[in-house]
């Protein structure tokens, strides 16, 4: 195995991995910046994780259980925006018991809807993400033509091809409809009317009421935006980079896209950034076996897995930079008193 | 002027918060396709109808206590302590350091040490979280959480490449010692001539609990630091004017919060698993979140919380074991619970604050 292939491989499955991360920063993000704090992503990924799973078994399409997932996800951040905006309730609390929720209720449906033990069945062929293969891309239908393996063709190619074949084409629609996310992130944020007053919800929401606009509807708005990435994310986990729903998959990613958005500091394109880099490092956890080839000592896997949240903290501390949230952010908006 | 008495304030805002949760709770019981009322007899009857069931229920409210103490203090201050479940990780490891170093000659001298280890390091977790959110400013919240998970790797760490047993293979460490070992509820009470089941895992540090109780009481209403730091956590600005140090509350306030976080590894630890195992906690950190809003942030109505919630943890157990709902019913009532009483609070209070003020003025009116 030549160290040019092991990176290509490496960060390919930095892109997939990193790719529920991103939508769930962007979702975060757009939260945020309209001034409510969300601790509860990793719920809004796991309902959407399990119920795109379910549909897509249970209907044979994946793109009906996408909706399903998508739909499961935004009435869970309509539930958080009921209990945030209209009732004015802690914010952080409403994330903590959705994350409960969710947790429970994922194995709950699942067992008495498919009795697995909690899990639903393996997905296969159409109700699952395959990969898009590129144009000029050595992809399955030149190995079928062939009727030699794929890794083989690949590896007699050129290195641009490689690249381009193993790392850029390949992925599941999802991965691509991520990374089109950020310039449309930041298209919203900063060159829309709706984008500007996002961010000045999340900043003096009194003025935007000043002005005549709507905080609770601008913020609710925001939910449903939310409601949709993590749908996003958590329908890739459970249809693109695994076959089915298992119990609590999600595995923490909802608060590693917290960390990665204030790594970002609440900036689309850092985002993407910053997804990449906590990718790369689950990524590495996964390939001790380069670790080791690179460093001189032993590099414990735990340190790894904690890096994200160790290199938040650093940021949090302010030694790099500071990392300043939207002003308003966890603050429910009372119109007078 | 209050728009409701107190009572109400304290008793029927979380009761019928409570009663929505159950409602909840009973129809997605119905949802799965079995009967709530037949369940809620099985949960009474496990958790509270033998002693056996009174032991478990006593064994999780205590852990239930301690950390519902713990975020009960930190939030007199304004801190949202969301890192119990980290800060009782470590104090774990505190505990299991201390009873696996030395020859303990009697248990009571043990209690004491482990203590000791088990609150300092639950502090010592809390510590630079705190002082970040003193002097830099870094949101708790956020700080508090990756230290969670932080935490986590740091148990795995000690578990996997430190101090599991040579040979062993599950992440874990040796036993402790039999002196370590602390006497159950059974043995307490059969001094007293109370039979009490000798299986259940309730073991002295419910009484260790139930005096946390009464210190934290004490400490916050009591003396005059207890003063500073409510008058802190209610408006940070006046307690600066009076003279009172926002570092030293902040940092004092979560270096006890995370000494209680700590504590609960002394029943779940040392009482109970008697070696120190991944995942001890389970969740009881943040579980304490919903003690503490549940019981109003007050020792007396954490005690009752904690109890309530170990009646939950324990029925739910029977549940699993004598029917097909699975275990992860009690997240889910647990999830309705935190969200009627915490996040959807003003949904069940402005209704009823409206009662009350138009009762009030029906009353004045006929004047």
């Amino acid at each position: 195995m030549d160290t040019f292939s092991t990176l290509i491989q490496v960060l390919d499955s930095t892109l997939r991995l990193a790719t529920p991360l991103l939508l769930a920063c962007l979702a975060g993000l757009f939260s945020e910046r309209s001034g409510i704090f969300d601790i509860g992503l990793e719920a809004k990924m796991l309902v959407s994780a399990f119920f795109s799973a379910a549909f897509a078994y249970t209907t044979g399409s994946v793109w009906i259980g996408l909706m399903a997932g998508v739909a499961a996800s935004i009435v869970f951040a309509g539930i958080h925006g009921i209990a945030s905006i209209t009732f004015r309730g802690n914010q952080l609390i409403s994330g903590v018991a959705l994350n409960f929720l969710a947790s429970g209720m994922t194995v709950l449906i699942a067992q008495s809807w498919f009795h697995q033990g909690g899990r639903t069945p393996s997905l296969m062929g159409g109700a699952r993400f395959e990969g898009v293969e590129l144009p000029f891309a050595i992809g399955p239908t030149e190995a079928a033509e062939t009727g030699r393996p794929l890794n083989q063709l690949i590896a007699e190619a050129g290195p641009l091809q490689q690249l381009y074949s193993e790392l850029i084409s390949g992925h599941s629609v999802l991965v691509y409809i991520a990374l089109l996310a950020v310039p449309a992130t930041w298209w919203v944020l900063y060159r829309t009317r709706f984008g500007l007053r996002l961010r000045a919800v999340g900043e003096n929401p009194a003025a935007v009421d000043t002005a005549g606009i709507s905080v609770v509807g601008l913020r609710y708005s925001s939910m449903i935006i939310v409601g949709v990435l993590c749908g996003l994310a958590g329908a890739y986990l459970a249809t693109g980079l695994q076959a089915g729903f298992v119990k609590d998959m999600t595995a923490g990613r909802g608060y590693i896209a917290l960390a990665a958005l204030i790594f970002a500091k609440w900036r689309p394109w850092h985002a993407l950034g910053a997804c990449l880099l906590f990718g790369l490092l689950q990524a590495l956890a996964l390939r001790t076996d380069v670790v080791e080839a690179f460093f001189p000592f032993k590099m414990p896997v735990q340190l790894l897995d904690s890096m994200p949240y160790i290199l938040t903290v650093v940021i949090l501390a302010g030694f790099v930079g500071k990392a300043i949230p939207p002003r308003a952010g966890g603050q429910p908006y009372v119109k007078e008193r | 002027m209050d728009a409701m008495p107190k009572w109400a304030d304290m008793l029927l805002v979380p009761l019928i918060s409570l009663l929505l949760a159950m409602v909840i709770s009973a129809l997605v019981i119905l949802g799965i396709g079995e009967d709530p009322w037949a369940a809620l007899k099985l949960m009474v009857q496990g958790s509270f109808g033998s002693t056996y069931g009174w032991g478990y229920t006593l064994f999780y409210a205590t852990n239930f206590i301690f950390t519902g103490l713990a975020f009960a203090v930190a939030s007199h201050a304004a801190m949202f302590n969301i890192g119990s479940e980290g800060q009782a990780t470590l104090g774990g490891l505190g505990v299991a350091l201390v009873c696996l170093a030395l020859p303990w000659p009697h248990w009571t001298v043990a209690l004491v040490a482990a203590m000791a280890g088990g609150a300092l390091f639950g502090a010592a977790w809390a510590f630079l979280p705190a002082w970040l959110a003193a002097r830099r400013g870094s949101h708790i919240v956020i700080t508090t959480i990756m230290f969670n998970f932080i935490g986590l790797a740091v148990l795995n760490y000690m578990l996997v490449n430190v101090m599991r047993p040579e040979g062993s293979m599950d992440p874990a460490s040796a036993k402790f010692p039999d002196s370590t070992n602390l006497p159950s509820l059974h043995d307490i009470l059969a001094l007293v001539g109370i039979p009490f089941s000798k299986t259940a895992p309730a073991n002295v540090a419910f009484l260790v609990a139930l005096v946390a109780c009464v210190l934290v009481w004490l400490l916050l209403w009591r003396t005059r630091f207890g003063f500073e730091l409510r008058a802190f956590g209610k408006s940070e600005s006046a307690a600066v004017y009076a003279g009172i140090s926002p570092t030293k509350i902040i940092v004092v306030a979560m270096l006890i919060s995370g000494g209680l976080s700590g504590l609960m590894a002394v029943n779940n630890v040392m009482g109970e698993a008697e070696r120190l195992v991944l995942n001890s906690v389970e969740g009881a950190g943040f579980i304490g979140i919903a003690v503490a809003l549940m019981g109003r942030n007050h020792p007396l109505g954490v005690l009752l919380a904690a109890i309530l919630f170990g009646f939950l943890y324990q029925g739910g157990a029977e549940l699993a074991l004598w029917t097909s709902i699975p275990r992860e019913l009690i997240v889910v009532i647990q999830g309705l619970v935190i969200l009627f009483t915490g996040a959807l609070d003003n949904m069940v209070r402005m209704p009823i604050e409206r009662f009350f003020l138009w009762r009030r003025r029906n009353a004045q009116a006929g004047e």
